[in-house]
């Protein structure tokens, strides 16, 4: 060992013996030991971090020249753009930044569901999952609130607005989000803080919360076999490699930069989405006398947009567009019992049966449908699909008990099968 | 939605989802409100300074005394727009409180506006955006014509009752509303002719009729515009041309730049694949 080791060694004794360093290191990196059998859709984890990581930098130096103020906000973004060096870069990557964190948050919510990843003893893993899901929600809600263009405006109304359908406390509800009784500059104010200060902080301490607890009971694979029933004499799982440096660098690395390359496609030549990701209506400043023609959330929230527009008839006394948001809050809410509601002996779609197979197909071409819809204007046919799909919705979790417990499964190999 | 007509539906839910699925992927999707007439198609470049040169002189002449661009400055026009300053400064800054960074914005108040026109000329910074595209703009300006019942005397084909007089009826002229003889159509689509002539079959149209047979019910009056209709098509060009590049200035910057971040990252991955193709063969 050379004096340069040597002195680095007793350097890390140093700190380790007061901070667990060296330990934390090989616990979550070189000794946590992930299936071998990853396949293209594990990328998707990283890939919501790479984000999360974007969208706090980016932040930050959007926050260095934006004006939360109903006056300033629309004049400081346009200010940005224009006058401050690569202005344009950062907001940019941030408002690309915000649908590519769903993108890929979506597509991670998929593997979950199609390989089981949610299943004992994942549960709460899923579950954080969920929350960190909501509080992303919240946050491009309240992110998209900010550039206070004329569809920001009337979405946070329609959106603030629904409170005010809940019986008896609804309108108070709804006054006491805004702090007014209009979207105004008191509201924008306050999602300002709730957007750069509070959700951010929740995000991040219940990622780290969801990393923890993977790294708790270990990661789930395509095949959904247990890895640690097979172990060598150190107690390695047989099918399991570090996950650093072999899935950070030899995994996940190059997928990152493919990541990446997409994304700069999008965000250097089509950054507003051909408007829809930076809608027409929002390249003016917000105006409470000009409602714009369709009012539409952006792509990410558009299959709950549909739900809520789905319940078209009052029931029990109670408003249509109170079902709506009983519809549409149970849409975002239900997926958190899902751990409980999957009977199947077997975590893996690839030996689950027929059932849970088309069940799956299902839900995911009804999520789609039901996005394309929250789009368009409603009319009675695009409303009558929209009802269709939401019950499919429902189907797929309310009626999971039945189907998987009833089905035929597959085989579970002993060990993982290597894509 | 009540229950019954709910039923009769459910049969054909099938028939409906299967529908669905065959159609939503040949969508395409159009953002914004429909108008009441086609938009004319323009393609905008922004590589070509002279017609931004152009564009910008007729907004700085015509457009800016009521028409704000005040999220722009005259310093990043002229840079953009290779405008030396002195001569930006001599003929194209009209506001003598101005300096060359200075935004561009006018003195018109608001109320005085809402006065004289109804409502308050809009900024036009992102005006063509707003609009979904350069188009908008590009057949609005084409398209007044005379209306004694209007208080500028000008209606708009796109926008109907507009409160804006037409600022550059100097160069285009004055356009009237006028019947055509067209071709009437056959039952099976076709044009009828005269069975013995062979000469189309006309018949007189005006207004809406004219025009969703693709006509123009517009017509110019000789001798009131100093400009041919070419010229004035291209001066409305050069105008929206000039406005499309007002939305994004640094648009042009954007896709040189990005043309350099792809190469590095398609060349990146390369050796990030290389690399970790030497760490993933430990996995078999």
């Amino acid at each position: 060992m050379s004096a340069l080791q040597q002195s680095f060694k007793s350097m890390m004794d140093w700190v380790d013996a007061r901070l667990p360093v060296t330990e934390t290191y090989e616990k979550h990196l070189s000794k946590y030991y992930a299936p071998k059998n990853f396949n293209f859709w594990y990328f998707f984890g990283i890939l919501s971090v790479v984000v999360l990581v974007n969208q706090l930098l980016t932040g930050i130096w959007l926050t260095m020249s934006y004006v939360p103020t109903a006056d300033g906000a629309f004049a400081s973004v346009e200010y940005i753009m224009r006058d401050v060096e690569y202005g344009w870069m950062l907001r940019y990557m941030h408002s690309t930044g915000a649908s590519a964190f769903f993108l890929v948050v979506y597509l991670h919510m998929f593997r979950g569901l199609a390989y089981g990843s949610y299943q004992k003893p994942r549960e709460l893993i899923w579950i954080l999952g969920m929350l960190i899901y909501v509080a992303l929600m919240a946050e491009g809600f309240f992110g998209y609130l900010l550039p206070w263009g004329n569809m920001s405006f009337w979405a946070g109304q329609v959106i603030v607005s629904l409170a005010g359908a809940i019986p008896f406390v609804g309108d108070a509800l709804a006054t006491w989000v805004r702090g007014d009784f209009n979207i105004s500059g008191i509201t924008l104010n306050r999602f300002f803080a709730l957007h750069v200060v509070l959700i951010p902080l929740v995000l991040i301490v219940l990622v780290f919360l969801h990393i923890l607890a993977l790294h708790e009971v270990g990661s789930n694979n395509p095949d959904g076999v247990d890895i640690k029933k097979t172990v060598d004499e150190d107690g390695k799982p047989l099918d399991s490699i570090p996950f650093h440096p072999h899935y950070t660098i030899g995994h996940d690395l190059p997928a990152i930069v493919a990541f990446l390359f997409f994304f700069c496609i999008v965000m250097f030549y089509y950054p507003d989405g051909g408007g829809y990701l930076i809608e027409h209506p929002n390249y003016e400043t917000a105006n409470p006398l000009k409602t714009p023609d369709l009012i539409a959330p952006v792509w990410y929230y558009t299959p709950f947009y549909s739900m809520l527009r789905a319940a078209t008839f009052p029931l029990f006394g109670l408003d249509a567009k109170f079902w709506g948001l009983v519809v549409m809050v149970g849409a975002i809410a239900l997926p958190v019992v899902l751990p409980w509601l999957d009977k199947s002996p077997v975590k893996s779609i690839r030996y689950k049966g027929w059932g849970s197979k088309i069940f799956l197909t299902l839900f995911i071409v009804s999520f789609f449908i039901l996005g394309y819809l929250g789009v368009q204007h409603p009319t009675p046919v695009r409303t009558l699909v929209a009802q269709l799909c939401t019950a499919i919705y429902f189907s797929y979790f309310l009626l999971m008990p039945w189907y998987t417990s009833v089905e035929k499964t597959k085989p579970v190999p002993e060990r993982v099968t290597m894509p | 939605m009540n229950k019954k007509p709910m039923n009769r539906h459910a049969m054909n839910i099938k028939k409906i989802l299967l529908a669905v699925l065959i159609i939503v992927p040949g969508f395409t999707f159009a953002a914004g409100g429909e108008t009441p007439i086609s938009l004319d198609a323009m393609e905008p470049n922004l590589k070509d300074q002279a017609s931004l040169q152009r564009g910008a002189k007729t907004y700085l002449n015509y457009c800016m005394g009521c028409h704000s661009l005040k999220y722009q400055r005259y310093q990043r026009t002229a840079d953009d727009l290779g405008i030396p300053v002195d001569l930006m400064m001599e003929h194209m800054v009209f506001d003598s409180s101005a300096k060359i960074g200075s935004l561009m914005d006018n003195t018109l108040s608001v109320d005085h506006a809402k006065q004289w026109f109804g409502s308050a000329p809009p900024d036009l910074t992102m005006y063509t955006m707003l609009k979904g595209g350069p188009e908008y703009l590009y057949t609005y300006m084409r398209v007044f014509y005379e209306d004694k019942t209007r208080p500028f005397g000008v209606n708009n084909l796109l926008f109907e009752n507009v409160g804006m007089p037409h600022a550059l009826v100097e160069l285009q002229g004055l356009q009237r509303k006028v019947c055509k003889q067209i071709p009437r159509l056959a039952k099976n689509g076709g044009e009828m002719r005269d069975p013995l002539t062979g000469d189309p079959i006309t018949t007189e149209q005006c207004g809406h009729d004219l025009l969703q047979r693709g006509f123009s019910p517009l017509e110019l009056v000789e001798g009131t515009g100093s400009l041919t209709p070419e010229e004035y098509d291209q001066v409305i060009y050069d105008l929206a041309n000039f406005l499309y590049y007002t939305v994004d200035p640094s648009r042009l910057d954007r896709e040189r730049i990005g043309i350099y971040v792809l190469l590095f990252l398609a060349f990146f991955f390369v050796f990030t694949w290389l690399l970790g193709r030497e760490y993933t063969k430990e996995f078999h």
